[in-house]
């Protein structure tokens, strides 16, 4: 299968900071892929040299089976939304996205053509003759992709394009940038550092620290077979739990000696000879309390020290044998500060680390 | 405490309520002392003076200004003088091009320094230190530079190009470009300073995102990015224009208002009926007459700025 | 890092990885930074060809200058025209040289520039912290009539310096800058202490302090900058200014400006072009030093002084 995009072996420096270092990834075609990360990790970095709108060092770019290392962004067939809108403040909505085409000289029917499409995807038609000061911030950011679809490209690259709205609309767009995806079936490449975003859009996500890609995989491995430390407290809200102890043969030893025993665990090739230095982490969704903990493989007793509720779902701070733990259960269940309560939680479905490289065991 | 609070913004509001007089004078008394020079400097110098001078105007005073009113016997006397006339002709000659050569250079050399070149500091230095130097000192570096014998065209001649002819300086038709070469020397590299202000305020996303869409840097510039400067370009005309209205010392060091009376700008012919001519009445009509053009400059920005469609973002 | 490669994987199929690769190539001359660079350094020797030849002329000999060619280096650089300049110029009758004009310049230039910053400086300061009625109409209007050319307010400024009895003295003059340069120093001060957090005063205020105190150790302290700002825009406007000093200073205190102006344009006899050049350079030089020891300072001040209009 022909790879949409294709990135070799690339590297960016700005003078002598390196911000990318032998970066790989290659894209299907029609895939959404979300690159997520802290700030400053290199992600829009990737995605200007993706776009041509940065020179890179080294390496090489793909786009459809074509090298682009060194065309125009024009030339490379990619689109692309930006966190600002980067709207042309002095042109009506219709310039705004005829604008490009008409420099580029195609003819005129053809360009209406394009924006009424656009503009019909986006719903925006009543918004044509308006100028961007007349907009919300919603209205901008479906006209900046309205910019990219009207060329009719294969790549869409998107830079935080919703971190400028507020959450509702966020939600909205969210939605709405999903269903364009499933419309239009190309390839989307899209930088957020807002998991939920991330998680909900993505077909994989490539998770980045420090412009090093940690993890590339579909949510849910991402989510439940974090590859290394980093990316098991990256993800989710709240963190996973993280007890330190030490692995040797069938049983994690905490620090304070209560034994876990990990026989049905799925080590990621065998489970390590001797004795090694691991964290166990667990999401504090696959903590169970009352009945439901009774069926689990391993049981304890946690003292809840807070409880905050959430609506549907209430989180417990606990201790457990002085361990920090945090819980999620439904909030049908009656809990206090105070109480004790047993939880139970299933190792296969935790993560074990090694303390040392902190990848995943 | 919400009571305090408004109180401290809004600094005049009170809970008691005193005098009317003591209201006004003695509340918030160390800012009013401390605003007291702007308040007096508005009241009687931008107020007091312009009444006065619009007012004596309309008289026939000569050495003091003490005569009668004559109606607008001093503006068509203004205006019957080949001198003032030539005087505002020269202004708007010298004006129009000196205003239109300072935006688009001044527009063209900020756009060539923001092409991420080498020793921009140093191109910008030499820019600008003319704008440091005042216009005496601007005014005779260039009459030197002109001088028809020793200077350029001297120069050239001796070198052997014997029909060099720079003799702007001292020739009628020319001398308003000999004006206009020292003035753009002058001033371009502040408009310049402006003008890259404003070019890096652009938001650098609506830079690449032109690039994606393939519009070609030159079309970005005059499309995209100089209709987003508007608020630059309205600041830098004002600036200009009222500078040029005021056009005086240059000329008084460069030309002199010569050869004859065709380098005269109003303001100098203000001057002179002021204070060597003794005929005030025609210098305080020709005053008006300045103002009247800086109002006829000032009042559709003031309109734009302020007023319209409210306030820009 | 050995895991990121095995987890971003080998490309999946071979693709023609001998084609471009690594930056553009970027070759050092182009059609485009050639004309790039010939404009700017066309415009460079057009701003710079005034500044040699100026100093040129002043440091060759009359004989030498009259051989007629500016563009020639002194043969044997000597500095009496500026001494020439300096000591005895001559403008009109008398012949003292720039040397009075230069310090009539200082004794203008520094009070002016203290009492005009100072008086702006509480002035936007009490326009941002204490508005009293009206205090915005006032500033409205001081803006707008900045705006207002001189010739207009000149006449009855004269009257009224005269009634003071100040007229043709210092005094005058300082007095005349101080107004001139309140609209744009005001400005400049309002903006800035409009930037300051106002936390900062309201606490002040809630502990008790007055204006002069808050001004004195609470906004001065971080006004470092804008008050530099304000000296490079006071010192290099006063000491270029020609017509208030002409006008109001009176013949005894004319500023370097105007004995310039009267070394070069209406000195008797042939002209004497290497000290006129020379005296031209000694007027250019304050302001210069100005301009380069402050560098970045001169270009925010003057991007200050008209952007935030
Ligand atoms: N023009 C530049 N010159 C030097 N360093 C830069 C430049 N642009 C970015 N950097 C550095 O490169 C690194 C990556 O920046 P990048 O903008 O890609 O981060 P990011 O992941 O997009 O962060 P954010 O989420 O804040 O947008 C940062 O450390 C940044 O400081
Ligand atoms: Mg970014």
């Amino acid at each position: 299968m022909q790879h949409s995009v294709s990135i070799r072996d690339l590297s960016l420096n700005f003078g002598n900071v390196k911000v990318l270092e032998h970066l790989n990834l290659d894209i299907a075609q029609g895939e959404f892929i979300v690159l997520l990360g802290p700030s400053g990790c290199g992600k829009s970095t990737l995605l200007n040299c993706i776009a041509g709108l940065l020179d890179v060092s080294d390496g090489q770019i793909f786009i459809s089976g074509k090298n682009v290392t060194w065309e125009e962004p024009k030339d490379r067939g990619i689109g692309m939304v930006f966190q600002s809108y980067a709207l042309y403040p002095q042109m009506t909505v219709e310039k705004n996205l005829s604008f490009g085409l008409r420099v580029a000289g195609m003819p005129k029917a053809e360009i209406d053509q394009r924006v009424q499409r656009a503009a019909e995807i986006l719903q925006i038609q009543p918004l044509l003759q308006r100028k961007p000061a007349n907009l919300s911030g919603g209205q901008r950011q479906r006209v900046a992709i309205g910019r990219a679809l009207v060329r009719d490209v294969d790549v869409f690259l998107f830079d935080e394009p919703l971190s400028n709205l507020d959450a509702k609309l966020r939600s909205d767009l969210r939605v709405e940038i999903k269903r364009l995806h499933q419309r239009l079936k190309n390839t989307m490449i899209y930088v957020t550092h807002d998991q939920i975003e991330a998680l909900t859009l993505a077909d994989r996500i490539a998770i980045m620290k420090n412009g090093v890609i940690q993890q590339l995989a579909d949510p849910h491995t991402i989510y439940n077979k974090p590859t290394n430390l980093y990316v098991a407290g990256f993800i989710g809200s709240p963190s996973m739990n993280f007890i330190t102890g030490t692995l040797d043969g069938a049983n994690f030893t905490a620090n304070d000696g209560t034994v876990i025993p990990v026989g049905a665990y799925q080590f990621v090739s065998s489970a390590p000879t001797g004795s090694t230095k691991a964290v166990l982490g667990v999401r504090p969704e696959h903590i169970f309390i009352g009945d439901e903990a009774q069926g689990m493989p391993y049981k304890a007793t946690a003292e809840i020290e807070i409880v905050e509720p959430m609506g549907s779902e209430t989180l417990a701070w606990t201790k457990v044998a002085g361990i920090p733990v945090t819980f999620r259960c439904s909030s049908d269940i009656p809990l206090a500060a105070g109480d004790t309560v047993t939880v139970g939680f299933d190792i296969a479905r935790g993560s074990l680390f090694d303390a040392g490289t902190e990848n995943r065991l | 405490m919400a009571e305090t609070a408004v109180r401290m913004e809004a600094g005049e509001r009170t809970t008691t309520r005193p005098g009317f007089l003591s209201r006004i004078f003695l509340h918030n008394l160390p800012a009013k002392i401390a605003a007291l020079p702007m308040v007096l400097t508005v009241l009687v110098v931008f107020v007091g003076c312009t009444i006065w001078t619009i007012y004596y105007s309309f008289t026939n005073s000569k050495l003091l200004p003490t005569g009668k009113f004559v109606g607008f016997d001093q503006y068509e006397r203004l205006f019957a003088t080949s001198r003032w006339n030539v005087s505002v002709w020269n202004l708007v000659a010298y004006g129009s091009m000196s205003l239109v050569f300072t935006l688009v250079i001044g527009f063209i050399l900020a756009v060539l320094i923001d092409q991420k070149i080498r020793f921009e500091s140093a191109f910008r230095t030499i820019m600008l230190y003319p704008f440091a130097l005042s216009f005496i000192v601007t005014g005779l570096v260039w009459q030197w530079i002109m001088n028809p014998t020793l200077g350029l065209q001297g120069t050239l001649r001796n070198l052997g190009w014997e029909n060099f002819t720079f003799d702007w300086i001292a020739n009628p038709r020319m001398v308003l470009f000999a004006l206009l070469i020292a003035g753009l020397w002058h001033g371009t590299g502040f408009c310049m300073v402006l003008m890259l202000a404003g070019l890096r305020g652009v938001d650098e996303e609506v830079w690449k995102a032109a690039r994606v869409d393939g519009i070609p840097t030159w079309r970005t510039y005059v499309s995209i990015v100089l209709p987003m400067m508007r608020g630059v370009l309205i600041t830098a005309i004002v600036i200009i224009g009222s500078g040029i209205v005021r056009l005086y010392d240059l000329v008084v060091a460069l030309t002199n208002g010569g050869p004859g009376i065709s380098s005269e700008v109003p303001a100098k012919y203000v001057f002179n009926y002021m204070f060597s001519g003794g005929n005030i009445g025609q210098g305080l009509a020709g005053a008006t007459m300045m103002l009247l053009t800086v109002l006829i400059i000032m009042i559709p920005w003031a309109y734009l700025e302020f007023g319209g469609k409210g306030r820009r973002a | 890092m050995s895991q990121t490669a095995t987890m971003t994987g080998q490309p999946a199929v071979a693709q023609d990885t001998s084609g471009p690769r690594g930056p553009r190539p970027k070759p050092f001359f182009t059609p485009k930074k050639v004309i790039l660079y010939t404009v700017l350094v066309f415009f460079s020797l057009y701003y710079l060809f005034p500044l040699y030849v100026m100093v040129v002329t002043s440091l060759k000999t009359m004989p030498e200058v009259r051989f007629g060619n500016i563009f020639a280096l002194p043969t044997a650089p000597n500095f009496d025209a500026w001494v020439k300049a300096w000591t005895s110029a001559c403008t009109g009758l008398n012949c003292n040289g720039l040397a009075p004009g230069f310090w009539n310049s200082v004794k203008i230039t520094i009070p002016s520039t203290i009492v005009s910053i100072f008086i702006a400086a509480v002035n936007g300061y009490a326009l941002v912290n204490w508005r009293f009625k009206g205090s915005e109409i006032f500033f409205s209007i001081l803006i707008f009539g900045s705006f207002i050319p001189y010739q207009v307010m000149l006449y009855p400024l004269v009257m009224i310096t005269r009634e003071m009895g100040i007229f043709g003295t210092l005094q005058a003059v300082i007095i005349i800058h101080t107004v001139f340069g309140m609209p744009i120093l005001t400005l400049l001060f309002r903006n800035y202490f409009a930037s300051l957090p106002q936390e900062l005063f309201k606490a002040a205020r809630v502990d008790g302090a007055g204006f002069w105190r808050i001004f004195f150790e609470i906004m001065l302290p971080m006004s470092l900058p804008i008050f530099v700002v304000a000296i490079i825009l006071q010192v290099t406007g006063i000491w270029n200014d020609f017509l208030f000093g002409v006008v109001f200073a009176g013949t005894q205190n004319y500023p370097m400006t105007v004995q310039l102006n009267n070394i070069v344009n209406s000195a008797q006899g042939t002209p004497e072009y290497n000290v006129n050049m020379a005296a031209t350079v000694l007027t250019g030089l304050v302001p210069l030093t100005v301009y380069f020891v402050s560098g970045k300072w001169f270009v925010r001040g003057v991007a200050a002084g008209a952007v935030k209009g």
